[in-house]
């Protein structure tokens, strides 16, 4: 009894099955943790900041929360920034932050477990290697895994204000 | 669940009985103290103490326990009172807030304040009490060892009899209590039953001693503690203070029943409260403000919709309005804490320093219960404390210069607060010396501002708001470093307030500060430009107009001057500090909205006005960061967002995005280098 249980115990640790939202920006799939995010929401009534860079559109309200909103196709130029009726704003929820990042499309939630996710190549995928957890694959897909926190608390992003600023 | 969880509960118990044990030390009469504030004052000690030994905070325990050891002493006479004891309380009360806080940053405190301190009390013990008792100093109480420091070092005959009874405990918790009793003393005789079990208990502890050590295993109801000796010498008891004392619980329950008769008399602050997150109450607010859009959105559904319905919806949705509007102020006053919470800290102050600069004075607070949001209260203290330091060295002069000038030898400080409208008026009022209004002048014109004669008494007082001023002959300790007084209206004007100053010779001297009630709603005016809008604080908007093409004077490069009446002002056109496409671009179609902050004026391009509304303020850093030019932001009606301007820096934001077109490159915006642009002003100021 006692060694069924730790061989169960076991096989968790080794095939840790994790759900990630997918979505797309152009023709990639990519993919987020789906404990970072709140909630999914239409792109609408963004108020524009000036003087920021052109990839973060702007706040927009949140149930009386000012939400700053990041659009990754600008910022890494995946695909045309177009929006439309399709087009979705995930809101993730990040070092105690809320962020809402504009996608072209949000397809669904898969499991995936750790012997599915590879390590990510040198090249091949336009977000830069620092931000990307690994690769998913799942049948005939590929999913680029996005560390999203960390891209959007790095410098680069500039939604974070600089230490001593 | 870990002890460290309870940390930040003790912390902040502790403080608050630090609170107490000073106002109560300030209000004590040297010479004929009153009992029941000595008590209260011993209990406060007492209860940190207690904590701290749970906690392990042993420099904490250590102090406290030599403070209490004195408290008690005087509690029952046996230590006179006298100034320089109250003074040496306090300074261990300021000691003990200093320890606290290295606790609360997980830090040890200072190990030679430490022992200084405990020399200090140690000293005062055996000066004061005399040779008749043990040295405490040998007695510092090490937790761990206390009880068995206790069986082999408390001699038998000091002892005193108590009965114990524990009242319905079970047997198996019974025993475990009677194993600890026989740490504390010597057990004589036991009996009774599950409902009452008494234990008569020789020991060398206080009653409320061994309830507090018993509060580790039993509630308090179901210990009874008593006496059953006489009362015992005098010598005896200084003994027992001088043994170790266990570490008592942590809460105030350790009293026995005599002490918990007195309570409720001293316990005047412990009203029916309860202690909330500021978070949690935003959160409330919030959620009111989404109540409120949402009201009036269906509002704007109610007005078209036609048919028999259309009545009853308008009835209901105007019911709807009022009780969100009353929701809203009600939420709002949970924020609301009384002045009281500020003023409270200045009798202290006010002692300390006319004690060291050879003053009397007497300190009157008014409007204690006067409401501030409770952010302002605590970016009022500062300028305060200032304002305050200021008179009592530059404004009240000594009582022999008093008496010469034919007043009380006491000069008296005023501190009131009452509410005006909208906003908060605080003023601190002196009946010292007043502003001399001849130094102020040559002080001004030796520093290169532009003065003159004639100028009027107000603007003469406004001088000393400039950075660097300062009249006193020589720095003192005090003030007169000439720091301060720029930074007081610096800090009270970024938090929407304003000050002015009232001086008249030989009369003394009142600043008045205007503060908005609360940041948390903001009167704003709503204005276009483009497709954008934008809210101005009405505090900082003066006038608006429609510029006359005469009244424009375009100077070199791209700036344009407005004269308002006689000033030329600098004007700013949003939709190019905000790069706004879609804009009024000719000045004089556009609107200009003449704007102050922080002292600078200056003229606002904007498209149109749009109205007047109080809005919620939101804070845009929470989720992103600072935003240049912008102070917060905030829900318009339809749900979406609008920035709030901010006056003083939407001009930086100008002004170095105008520099960074002049120079070609790009140094990168910051609010904090540019603010020296601010120093100086570049004509005289009018309050309005």
């Amino acid at each position: 009894m006692n060694q069924v249980n730790a061989s169960a115990k076991k096989t968790r640790i080794e095939v840790r099955d994790r759900e990630f939202l997918v979505f797309s920006l152009g023709e990639e799939e990519y993919a987020i943790d789906i404990l970072k995010v709140q909630e999914i929401r239409g792109y609408d009534n963004v108020t524009r900041i000036a003087n920021a860079p052109e990839f973060i559109k702007g706040v927009t309200n949140l149930r009386g929360v000012i939400v700053p909103i990041v659009d990754l196709r600008i910022k890494f130029r995946l695909s045309k920034a177009i929006y439309d009726g399709q087009t979705v704003v995930i809101v993730v929820n990040i070092a105690g932050r809320v962020v809402g990042i504009v996608v072209d499309r949000v397809s669904d939630v898969m499991t995936l477990n750790d012997e599915q996710i590879k390590p990510a190549p040198e090249f091949g995928v336009n977000l830069p290697l620092d931000y990307i957890s690994g690769l998913g694959s799942l049948d005939k897909r590929m999913l680029v895994l996005v560390d999203i926190e960390k891209l959007l608390t790095s410098q680069e992003m500039a939604l974070v204000a600089e230490a001593g600023e | 669940m870990d002890i460290t969880d309870f940390y930040d509960t003790f912390f902040e118990e502790a403080e608050e009985l630090l609170a107490d044990m000073e106002r109560l030390l300030l209000d004590l009469d040297v010479d004929d103290p009153d009992p029941e504030q000595l008590n209260a004052i011993f209990r406060a000690a007492h209860s940190i103490k207690g904590g701290a030994g749970t906690f392990g905070f042993e420099a904490l325990q250590r102090t406290t326990h030599l403070l209490e050891n004195l408290l008690d002493y005087a509690r029952c006479g046996e230590l006179k009172l006298r100034r320089d004891l109250v003074d040496v309380f306090l300074e261990t009360k300021d000691m003990l807030n200093e320890q606290l806080a290295a606790y609360r940053q997980s830090q040890e405190p200072d190990p030679e304040a430490l022992e200084r301190i405990c020399r200090v009390l140690q000293q005062l013990a055996l000066e004061e009490i005399g040779k008749g008792s043990v040295d405490i100093a040998d007695a510092a109480p090490a937790p761990v060892e206390s009880t068995t420091a206790v069986d082999t070092a408390a001699p038998a005959e000091a002892s005193g009899r108590y009965c114990v009874a524990l009242l319905n405990v079970e047997a198996k918790d019974r025993g475990l209590l009677i194993e600890e009793l026989a740490h504390l003393g010597t057990v004589e005789r036991q009996s009774g039953d599950e409902t009452r079990y008494e234990v008569v208990l020789a020991s060398s502890l206080r009653s409320d001693d061994i309830e507090a050590v018993m509060c580790f295993i039993a509630e308090p109801d179901q210990l009874q503690i008593t006496p059953m000796a006489a009362s015992e010498p005098v010598a005896a008891r200084a003994a027992q203070h001088a043994a170790p004392e266990p570490a008592p619980a942590s809460s105030d329950t350790a009293r026995t029943a005599p002490e918990k008769a007195a309570r409720p008399a001293t316990g005047a602050g412990e009203s029916a409260s309860i202690r909330v997150p500021v978070a949690k109450v935003d959160q409330i607010i919030n959620l009111v403000g989404e109540l409120v859009i949402t009201q009036s959105m269906l509002d704007q559904v109610a007005e078209d919709t036609q048919g028999a319905q259309a009545g009853k919806l308008s009835s209901g949705l105007s019911l709807l309005a009022r009780t969100a509007r009353d929701l809203q102020e009600a939420v709002m006053s949970v924020r609301m804490v009384p002045m009281d919470y500020v003023f409270s800290r200045f009798p202290r102050l006010v002692r300390d320093l006319a004690s060291k600069l050879g003053k009397d004075v007497e300190l009157i607070t008014e409007g204690k219960s006067t409401e501030l949001d409770k952010g302002l209260t605590e970016r009022i203290i500062d300028p305060l404390t200032h304002l305050v330091r200021n008179s009592l060295d530059h404004g009240i002069e000594t009582p022999a210069q008093r008496e010469a000038a034919g007043k009380s030898r006491t000069g008296n400080l005023l501190l009131s607060a009452q509410h005006q409208g909208g906003s908060i008026l605080i003023e601190v009022g002196d009946d010292g010396g007043g502003l001399n209004r001849e130094k102020i002048l040559a002080k001004a014109a030796a520093n290169g501002l532009n003065v003159s004669e004639n100028m009027s008494d107000e603007d003469v007082w406004q001088l000393i708001f400039a950075p660097g001023f300062s009249t006193a002959a020589e720095v003192s300790d005090v003030s007169g470093r000439g720091v301060g007084m720029d930074v007081v209206k610096r800090n009270i004007e970024a938090m929407g307030g304003h000050v002015e100053i009232d001086s008249s010779p030989g009369q003394g001297t009142t600043t008045r500060i205007v503060l908005p009630l609360t940041l948390a709603i903001l009167d704003g005016m709503s204005v276009r430009v483009g497709d954008e809008t934008f809210v101005l604080p009405v505090s900082g908007v003066i006038e608006s107009l429609q510029p006359k093409p005469e009244d424009l004077y375009p100077m070199v490069g791209e700036d344009l001057l407005l004269k308002v009446r006689e000033d030329y002002l600098p004007m700013i056109a949003v939709h190019t500090a905000m790069d706004i496409s879609g804009a009024e671009q000719d000045p004089t179609r556009a609107i200009a909205v003449i704007v102050q902050g922080q002292g600078r004026r200056y003229a606002l391009q904007v498209d149109e006005l749009v109205g007047q509304q109080q809005v919620v303020v939101k804070n845009l850093e929470t989720n992103y960061r600072k935003v240049p030019g912008v102070s917060a932001a905030t829900i318009l009606g339809d749900g979406s967002v609008a920035l709030i301007v901010d006056i003083a820096d939407m001009y930086r934001l100008h002004q170095s995005k105008k520099s960074r077109a002049a120079h070609g490159a790009a140094p990168s915006y910051s609010s904090t280098n540019s603010i020296s642009d601010f120093g100086a002003p570049a004509q005289p100021r009018r309050v309005h």
